[in-house]
């Protein structure tokens, strides 16, 4: 009895941890190829499948000789003891011994390649980190178009566009966290007409599609020069993020003690102190889930990259999509570029993975 | 003293009450102002310096963030300075009076705006009725895109729901718990056009052809398993499923760890209870587990199907909404920037959020019941 729930035990354990080990490979498969290739030669990436890094049996030239000129190679020819057309050799004619013999190039090439299938270990051919150079660093191309313009390209510069990044997104997420503060500390401590009113307004637009504001705020940018500026993507993504924030820090802000603001108030400190010395500190959980989301979100972002920003201050994300749609089948830029690009996000979900989980539940509704 | 002070109240009442109102719409916009100015003139700096990228880049955050708190530390001082009274009328208009004129400025106000604009043409100017309209519920490009993000909402959704489900539930009963959930959820850190790439590797078609080897995972798979290999994202279609399982490769992971946390909260002696009753894992499954995380279930469902309604960058990137695979987000895209037609776009952008307008009411309703605190 005991030795048969035992046993069933091990069985239903097996199962589950089974199942979930064949969901967690296939989760993971796509992200390693992409690894993996990004450290391939680029010659090797467009010629075999990353998958060929692990051990496995591969075709492999042994020799190659030349075919004698007195054969005429319209009709059967016989080598090594087999007979066949050249067709056939060219597809392929394995002798009895394994080996295989393979037509190369059309038929005035009289050339014959010998191939032999062989197992080859772990990475049998050397992994190389010049994809990650060549798509970091960019060279300028400048080129006059027919009416006499100088066209300037910039080179992939993922460089450059990971700095850029850095610059959207260090202000995104410290600008909105800033003003969201100081409002929800207005919101759930400080008394003043229209309070609700306004608490509403925040509510109401927590997930208003965001598409509702490219067209207006557009115009606007276009009249206030702030197209393609750092400044004009901070302030979109701070407005874009402050319903929500607002709404995060209000929730956890009024949950905090009242006595001990209130007693904070009567020892006669100003409302000013009360928020930097007091609910700041207290804060400081919910200001860093808050902090991580949206870090990650403008990062990640490229719609309002590509509508604020465009190709005058390019950022990852951009700078990724534009080689995607420039140079789709260049897999060794595109592979080492997508690494780059998701290297500080992956940084952030494994340094500080229970932060990062609280910080994106909280903001998954975000419009 | 008190006396007079009554009497002149009629009329000064309303002067003072207007002039205090005027104060805090001034004090609500000198902030966002000041700032905006502020950062304008080192905005002009950064775009003429020849600096190089590292010092602009360094200088723009410091700027841009000192520049925001010294603000609120001078006008918090400004209005300290007041009389008493004036002071605390005026002092949470310092704190909230930024981030309201923001967010009206970003969405509030450019819902109206964008309402109007849908009545307009291509440029804004003239009025043409409910034309725009017309186009976006008739175009057969419209229509497709409709059936596409439904396509998204319901297959996308439902994956990600019933994955996330499956794994919080088997997850919870392993040792390896938190690597299984940490692998899931991992791609939820990565950037769309990032997983775009991704999955754009797996898909990838090199077609026949002597010598030619399939590089892409799938074609490769299906060439092993003795299929034909098949360029996946040209053929409609069914390339919008191939779309929608990145979508549900990046969304199951939020679903598992939301699930993830409500089953955690289920009472074990509920569970144990019914397992004495005799009730297989199964039953126990749907006769508590489910009716115990419905409300989690129901969020989890929502917020992924606005997910999947905006959905744009995976469209993007991958298709760029050719053969068959448009959405909606992509066609208001396109509207607007590459045909320069905002009366268009602008119905568009009006059609999505008349799709979320439920979940607005119902965020309403659900803070209006836990307002009391107001």
């Amino acid at each position: 009895m005991a030795a048969s729930y035992k046993n069933q035990k091990l069985r239903s354990s097996l199962v589950i941890n089974g199942t979930l080990i064949l969901i967690c490979l296939l989760w993971i498969l796509p992200t390693l190829g992409v690894f993996v290739t990004s450290l391939r030669n680029s010659q090797d990436i467009f010629t075999s499948g990353w998958w060929t890094v692990l051990p496995h049996k591969e075709n492999l030239q042994t020799g190659e000789f030349k075919v004698d000129p007195a054969v005429n190679v319209d009709e059967p020819m016989q080598f090594e003891g087999v007979t066949a057309t050249f067709e056939e050799l060219r597809q392929g004619v394995t002798l009895p011994d394994g080996r295989m013999l393979t037509w190369y190039g059309n038929k005035r090439t009289r050339t014959i390649i010998v191939t032999e299938e062989q197992w080859v270990g772990f990475f049998s051919k050397p992994l190389t980190l010049d994809n990650y150079v060549d798509v970091l660093t960019g060279k300028e191309i400048r080129f006059t178009d027919a009416a006499g313009n100088e066209i300037i390209r910039k080179g992939n510069n993922l460089g450059s566009a990971f700095l850029n990044s850095i610059a959207v997104a260090v202000p995104s997420t410290i600008i909105p966290i800033l003003i969201a503060a100081f409002a929800a500390f207005g919101f759930s401590w400080l008394n003043f007409p229209g309070r609700g009113l306004m608490f509403t307004m925040v509510v109401a637009i927590l997930v208003v599609p965001l598409q509702i504001s490219l067209v207006p705020i557009l115009q606007d940018y276009t009249k206030l020069n702030l197209n393609g500026t750092f400044l004009g993507i901070w302030l979109a993504h701070t407005g874009f993020g402050l319903p929500l924030a607002t709404y995060l820090l209000f929730n956890y802000m009024s949950t905090l003690p009242r006595d001990l603001l209130e007693a904070a108030f009567m020892d006669g400190a100003s409302n000013f102190t009360i928020f930097t010395k007091l609910i700041l500190p207290l804060s400081i959980p919910a200001l860093a889930s808050f902090a991580i989301f949206q870090f990650l979100w403008v990062w990640n972002d490229y719609l309002i990259a590509l509508v604020f920003l465009g190709d005058k201050n390019r950022v990852v994300t951009y700078a990724l999509a534009s080689i995607v749609g420039e140079k789709g089948q260049d897999w060794h830029l595109l592979t080492s570029g997508a690494f780059v690009s998701m290297l500080l996000p992956l940084a952030v979900f494994f340094a500080l993975q229970r932060f990062f989980v609280r910080g994106l539940l909280a903001g998954s509704v975000k419009g | 003293m008190q006396n007079s002070q009554n009497k002149s109240s009629g009329t000064t009442g309303i002067f003072a009450g207007l002039v205090v109102t005027i104060g805090r719409i001034l004090i609500s916009f000198f902030v966002p102002v000041i700032t905006f100015l502020v950062l304008w003139q080192v905005f002009i700096f950064l775009r003429d310096s020849s600096a190089p990228q590292i010092v602009i880049v360094v200088v723009a955050i410091i700027w841009g963030v000192a520049g925001v708190a010294l603000l609120y530390v001078v006008s918090n001082w400004f209005v300290e300075q007041l009389p008493g009274p004036w002071a605390r009328r005026l002092q949470p208009f310092v704190y909230i009076g930024p981030a309201v004129v923001i967010m009206g400025w970003y969405l509030a106000v450019p819902v109206l705006r964008t309402l109007v604009l849908s009545f307009k043409d291509e440029i804004g100017v003239k009025w043409v009725g409910f034309d725009n309209y017309i186009f976006a519920f008739t175009d057969r490009i419209m229509l497709e895109t409709f059936r596409n993000n439904l396509l998204w909402m319901i297959v996308g959704t439902f994956f990600s729901v019933g994955l996330g489900l499956l794994v919080a539930v088997l997850a919870d009963r392993s040792r390896f718990e938190a690597v299984y959930k940490s692998i899931i959820f991992m791609p939820m850190a990565i950037s769309f056009v990032g997983a775009g790439v991704i999955w754009k590797f797996v898909y990838t078609y090199k077609g026949e052809g002597v010598g030619i080897e399939e590089i892409g995972l799938l074609n490769a798979m299906v060439l092993a398993l003795g299929g034909q290999s098949q360029p996946w994202l040209s053929l409609p279609p069914w390339n919008n499923l191939f779309l929608i399982v990145i979508m549900i490769w990046l969304q199951t992971g939020f679903a598992l760890v939301v699930i993830s946390s409500a089953i955690k909260g289920i009472p074990l002696e509920l569970l144990e209870a019914a397992r004495i009753d005799g009730a297989t894992e199964v039953q126990a499954f749907f006769s508590i587990t489910i009716p115990y995380i419905k409300g989690t279930l129901i969020t989890v469902t929502t917020t992924i199907v606005i997910f999947s309604l905006k959905l744009f960058d995976i469209v993007r990137v991958m298709t760029g909404g050719n053969n068959g695979t448009n959405v909606i987000a992509n066609e208001f895209y396109l509207q607007r920037f590459t045909y320069g037609n905002t009366g268009r776009a602008s119905a568009i952008a009006i059609v999505l959020l008349i799709a979320v307008i439920p979940v607005i009411v119902n965020n309403l309703r659900e803070f209006n019941k836990e307002r009391r605190a107001f």
